[in-house]
């Protein structure tokens, strides 16, 4: 099913929670806020990103990887095994349920790359960008295999199905996180199969997205330049290798880069001050062929933080709420008050304007 | 179940489909006050119906509160989510809280009160015929395309209790406006216009619909009138009842 794809319309329902001081959240509280709104899905996608999940491998990369068939995972095993130490692999956990009559296989590996693995010949990339080519190769040469998390100390759960079936399939009940995000999908434009649920991820940066993403095209092909490669049949994939493309790789502040994706117009650029007007131009000069359009609202997290997003139109609903140490964002307030009866404050973010958590900077 | 009778509805985890028959049946059975304890997230309630009849929360509803309703008056004593009226014909509804985007999309007729802000594109399509004139009153201040595409009827926007620093109001306000009334308590710059309206002083006339638009305003949330009007508002119309009618006329 591979690269014939040209992009997804969808409807979608979206939750997270961050604790800004890194408490643990039993995955519980994610479920409840994502099943609430199982009504802007229609079980054909549902998943969840969480943070702190794999304490005990906090220094190797968890590759969780879907198998079409038994020759998929041998050959990304067989690359695995070329250029990366496993210090452990495992099916991911799972139970039979009613709900989920069907799935891929299922595999985690904690992995390192080696220090000798044969691509230093070529080129001397860092541990992370070789992590990157090792997703980007798998996913689009390796039949039947994709990589759906390759982040540290984090993992991506997903599959078809509605959020709360795919969380009891994956046994979410065994994992704390000082981050959750979940997903409820509404495929309109392109089938729903387990690679095409949300979240995306790429090394620990994960998206879970509601909307469409119009200008896939041009956001694929200046991927390219770098290259990314978009494979999983979805346009959500193309906002996190953007992340990754300005924040890891370019060094752009979470905001700047929300301010690339999401540009304000010319027209408000201009009744700005000035020294704003020429940082937000060069933005826009820069980085156009980054600049999503289309109907959005996304959830961005990292190890450090969650970010939400809107289009610049607002086009998508996205409420945040805070109370103690916990930050909540999702489609709909009533998910929040799921878990969450009476928050400290509750707003609706305005278009185009970045809501961004991070972790108190006393937290390890 | 006599006439004229109260009932509760616990609504905690009560799935959508389920709740809104419970109300259906309620209604049947000829209660005129329904009070709804626990409502998260259930959506679609009171729609279309069309009885006289109360139904009170203390919860947040789920969108689409009273689309397409004709009659009865709704009363959320919480904040609220999106879509709430759209199409609706007549009654009322009367939040406590804030409130979200797309609100009273179409609305033909009734009211939509709401105490705090509200999101982005309310009021647009909204529209009036002969005796039906729906008014949205927002307390709060609003997202960008308040108005957009209005055909009829009454938009008031009050800016009570915003931060200094708070926009009252978004961009594309009444963009291809041609019917009806926008009345703001306070100043918008012409950028945050469409080019479809203008803006006007009040005359006598604006002062008596909006005193009695807001008499009855301020009586559902305990306000006092004086302390609104003690505030200049100015009044956004459209510039031409067919903004668009040359458009494709080569």
């Amino acid at each position: 099913m591979n690269h014939l794809y040209q992009k997804d319309i969808s409807g979608c329902g979206l939750s997270g929670i961050i604790s800004t001081t890194g408490k643990l959240i039993p995955a519980e509280d994610i479920i409840k806020t994502i099943r609430i709104q199982n009504e802007r899905g229609n079980g054909l996608g549902g998943g969840f990103a969480g943070y702190g999940i794999y304490p005990e491998y906090k220094d190797y990369y968890a590759f969780h990887i879907m198998f079409d068939h038994e020759q998929a995972k041998q050959d990304a095993e067989a690359y695995l095994d070329d250029n990366y130490i496993v210090v452990r692999k495992e099916p991911i956990p799972h139970r039979r349920t009613a709900a989920i009559p069907t799935h891929p296989l299922l595999w985690r590996y904690f992995v390192k790359a080696r220090d000798n693995r044969p691509d230093l010949e070529l080129e001397e990339l860092s541990e992370d960008d070789f992590v990157v080519k090792t997703v980007m190769k798998i996913n689009s040469e390796i039949d039947g295999a994709y990589v759906f998390s390759s982040g540290k100390n984090m993992g991506a759960f997903k599959g078809v199905g509605f959020a709360d079936e795919i969380a009891d399939f994956f046994m979410l009940e065994q994992y704390q996180a000082y981050i959750w995000t979940a997903h409820n999908r509404f495929p309109t434009n392109t089938q729903g199969w387990w690679g095409g649920a949300h979240p995306f991820t790429l090394l620990d940066w994960s998206i879970v997205h509601n909307g469409e993403i119009s200008s896939y095209g041009i956001n694929k092909r200046y991927l390219e330049m770098f290259r990314y490669k978009c494979t999983l049949l979805t346009d959500t994939e193309v906002v996190a290798y953007l992340f990754d493309l300005l924040i890891r790789k370019h060094g752009l502040s979470a905001r700047l880069a929300c301010l690339a994706l999401a540009a304000p117009f010319w027209g408000d650029i201009d009744r700005l001050p000035e020294d704003e007007q020429q940082v937000l131009r060069q933005i826009r000069q820069v980085y156009g062929p980054a600049m999503l359009n289309g109907p959005f609202s996304v959830l961005f997290a990292h190890s450090r933080g969650l970010i939400g997003l809107n289009d610049r139109i607002k086009l998508r609903p996205l409420i945040a709420a805070t109370h103690d140490d916990r930050v909540y964002m999702a489609s709909e307030e009533s998910a929040i008050r799921t878990v969450c009866a009476k928050p400290d404050r509750v707003w609706a973010p305005r278009a185009g304007e970045p809501v961004i958590v991070e972790l108190n900077d006393d937290v390890i | 179940m006599k006439m004229g009778t109260k009932k509760t509805i616990k609504s905690d985890g009560v799935y959508y489909r389920k709740l809104n028959e419970e109300i259906r049946q309620a209604i049947a059975d000829g209660a005129t006050e329904i009070m709804l304890t626990g409502v998260n997230g259930q959506r679609y309630i009171g729609d279309g119906l069309h009885d006289k009849v109360k139904i009170t929360m203390d919860g947040v509803p789920g969108n689409d509160v009273a689309a397409f309703m004709n009659g009865p008056t709704i009363v959320i004593e919480n904040n609220a989510q999106d879509g709430i009226g759209n199409t609706m014909n007549d009654g009322k509804v009367v939040i406590h809280g804030h409130a979200g985007d797309v609100l009273g999309y179409g609305m033909r007729g009734g009211k939509l009160h709401i105490l705090g802000d509200v999101g982005y594109r309310v009021g647009i399509h909204m529209k009036s015929y002969k005796n039906k004139v729906p008014a949205i009153i927002a307390g709060g201040v609003a997202g960008d395309f308040f108005g957009e595409y209005m055909a009829g009827g009454n938009l008031v926007l009050l800016g009570l209790n915003g931060a200094a620093d708070e926009p009252l109001i978004g961009n594309y306000t009444g963009t291809g406006m041609h019917g009806g009334v926008i009345y703001i308590r306070g100043e918008v710059e012409e950028y945050q216009l469409g080019a479809e309206v203008g803006i006007k002083e009040l005359d006598n006339e604006d002062h008596k619909l909006l005193k009695k638009l807001l008499e009855e305003y301020c009586a559902d949330f305990g306000l006092e009138l004086d302390k609104i009007m003690d505030k200049p508002f100015i009044k956004l119309v459209p510039i031409s009842h067919r903004p668009y009618g040359r458009l494709y006329a080569y």
